[in-house]
């Protein structure tokens, strides 16, 4: 038996599947296009007087916007998994390709890969173009930030899985992973406000997986080690192993 | 007699409180075309998908090639084509890509561009999956399910929304995988499709098989009644064709007679009888019964219903 066909499989399905988003206009230019022009748009408004500020709000500033663009990013992807797989479905493109020996497993890890490339290629973009005009931007270090994106995505992505299995249709399924993701923001950027939040928020947001997403980013672009935020690592990680279980208990091929 | 290709053993499935397929067994040969039909909703895609691996009965035994379709799936699926109902691909996959992507899957493959030139698709090569006509699209599946050169194929619902044209090219190509030696095993609730098409059918209603045989064998068991219409205006014809051994009833419409009986020699005995009364006959056909006939006749409804 051939070893290598379900990897062959699995390396062409996923170049496949990046063209085919490439093709999509809307898309490719909601997901990659718009997030690095809004950066490069607001770093360019505010540049100059980020780089001189010396209050707090500048120095919170100087950290939370290119953390929260990171964040939106990554549930942009998020959003993009949720309607491609309730498309497909709704489409019986799942259930066809299941009925090859691509094999359940190679089908989802496929759309997770394309997934993380396409979050990977916009981020790296977003850092090239902050080099360029963020105040902030020229020792940031890019390949930890990029992977510390990756593993935030790839964690929230198994909550879009849940997302995806439980809702029926292509039509309801992105609002619904959109007012589900959205709801988390408050909680999740809480420690980049200049305030306290009350207590029973900060006991909320301890319970909100984009929260340990958002504490690993805003670490890593200061320039913290990974050893400094292995909680956030190890959170993010039993988020993963959870939404993932449970999806794969309520996943349906059609 | 070689052993069959397909077994399908006292199969039952469910959906929550409705019974799909209930204690249906049948068996496919190698090399024909097996036909399941039926209305729509009466178990046949269920049947099919059950005998694919894509769903599990909870009662019964299937075995294709002598294998289990859930358990030993990755080996089956290597010797079977899939053609699945409705089913869809990416909007903007081109053709060459799909076949391409299948191509890679399979141990074994046929030339993915000759084969598409056999399909007639060689000009739609680079168009995208979601401009292609209806019946490209079922061409293009068809395509897919050959890709890896299988033993046995599934056809679920091939031509339902073709336009009558297009329906007529797809059983030709039909007959052509059956001429590579190929089983197919087809689903369709087009009952001239069965007749044109099948070696074997099984009748399907409400999830079991009501009967299986050649599409002639269930017509000359069920229906074995044939009608010869004839136009004269000899005064005589209809006493004479009452008077003949193999005649059942005589009715007139307008200037027509229908004459109804059972047998072999009835189309002879009426040609006899023109010919020996030296009758005048403006119009003459006969009027065979069909699986539409068989259907109605063992369900009590049309198949259209």
């Amino acid at each position: 038996m051939d070893v290598f066909r379900p990897l062959r499989g699995l390396c062409k399905l996923t170049w496949l599947e990046i063209k085919i988003f490439v093709r999509e206009p809307m898309g490719f230019i909601g997901s990659v296009a718009i997030p690095v022009l809004m950066f490069v748009v607001l770093s360019r408004m505010l540049g100059r007087r980020l780089g001189e500020g010396t209050s707090e709000i500048f120095i919170q500033l100087r950290v939370g916007l290119p953390v929260v663009a990171a964040v939106f990013i990554a549930i942009n992807t998020v959003l993009s998994l949720v309607a491609i797989i309730s498309i497909y479905r709704e489409g019986g493109i799942l259930k066809r390709l299941r009925a090859t020996p691509l094999g359940p497993v190679t089908i989802l890890v496929t759309h997770v890969l394309v997934k993380l490339i396409l979050t990977a290629v916009t981020v790296i973009l977003m850092l090239l173009a902050g080099r360029r005009f963020y105040p902030a931007g020229a020792d940031v270090p890019v390949v930890a930030f990029t992977l510390a994106l990756l593993l935030s995505t790839w964690s929230i992505l198994s909550i879009g899985f849940i997302i995806a299995s439980v809702v029926r249709t292509a039509r309801f399924a992105p609002p619904l992973g959109s007012l589900v993701l959205s709801s988390m923001l408050p909680f999740a950027f809480s420690g980049l406000l200049p305030f306290e939040l009350p207590p029973s928020m900060q006991a909320v947001s301890r319970f909100i997986p984009l929260t340990y997403a958002v504490s690993l980013l805003s670490g890593i672009w200061q320039g913290d080690p990974w050893s400094a935020h292995l909680g956030d690592v190890a959170a993010l990680v039993v988020v993963f192993a959870v939404c993932t279980l449970i999806a794969s208990r309520l996943f349906r091929w059609e | 007699m070689s052993s069959p290709v397909i077994r399908v053993s006292g199969i039952r499935k469910t959906y929550g409180t409705t019974v799909a397929v209930d204690d249906v067994s049948f068996e496919v040969q190698p090399g024909e075309i097996f036909g399941l039909i039926g209305p729509n909703g009466a178990g046949k895609t269920t049947t099919m998908e059950c005998v694919e691996g894509l769903r599990q009965p909870e009662r019964g035994r299937i075995e294709v090639f002598g294998l289990d379709p859930t358990r030993d799936a990755r080996a089956l699926q290597d010797r079977i084509g899939v053609q699945l109902q409705e089913a869809q691909l990416q909007k903007r996959i081109k053709v060459w890509e799909a076949v391409d992507l299948w191509a890679s899957l399979y141990p074994t493959t046929v030339d993915g561009d000759r084969l598409l030139d056999q399909l007639g698709l060689t000009e739609k090569r680079d168009a995208w999956f979601m401009t292609l006509s209806g019946g490209q699209k079922q061409r293009l599946f068809i395509a897919l399910a050959l890709i890896n050169d299988p033993e046995l194929v599934f056809l679920d619902e091939l031509t339902t929304g073709l336009d009558p044209q297009a329906r007529r090219a797809i059983w030709d190509l039909v007959r052509d995988i059956r001429e590579r030696g190929t089983t197919v095993f087809l689903t369709t609730h087009l009952m001239e499709e069965a007749e044109r098409l099948c070696d074997h059918v099984a009748i399907i209603e409400h999830g079991r098989i009501i009967d299986h045989d050649t599409p002639a064998g269930l017509v000359r068991r069920h229906c074995p009644e044939r009608t010869v219409v004839v136009a004269t205006a000899h005064d005589d014809a209809a006493s004479r064709f009452r008077a003949l051994p193999s005649v059942d009833t005589v009715t007139s419409e307008d200037t027509r007679l229908r004459v109804r009986g059972c047998g072999d020699d009835l189309v002879t005995e009426v040609i006899h009888c023109l010919s020996e009364h030296r009758m005048r006959v403006t119009e003459f056909r006969t009027e065979e019964p069909t699986l539409e006939d068989v259907f109605l006749k063992l369900t009590g409804r049309s198949i259209r219903d």
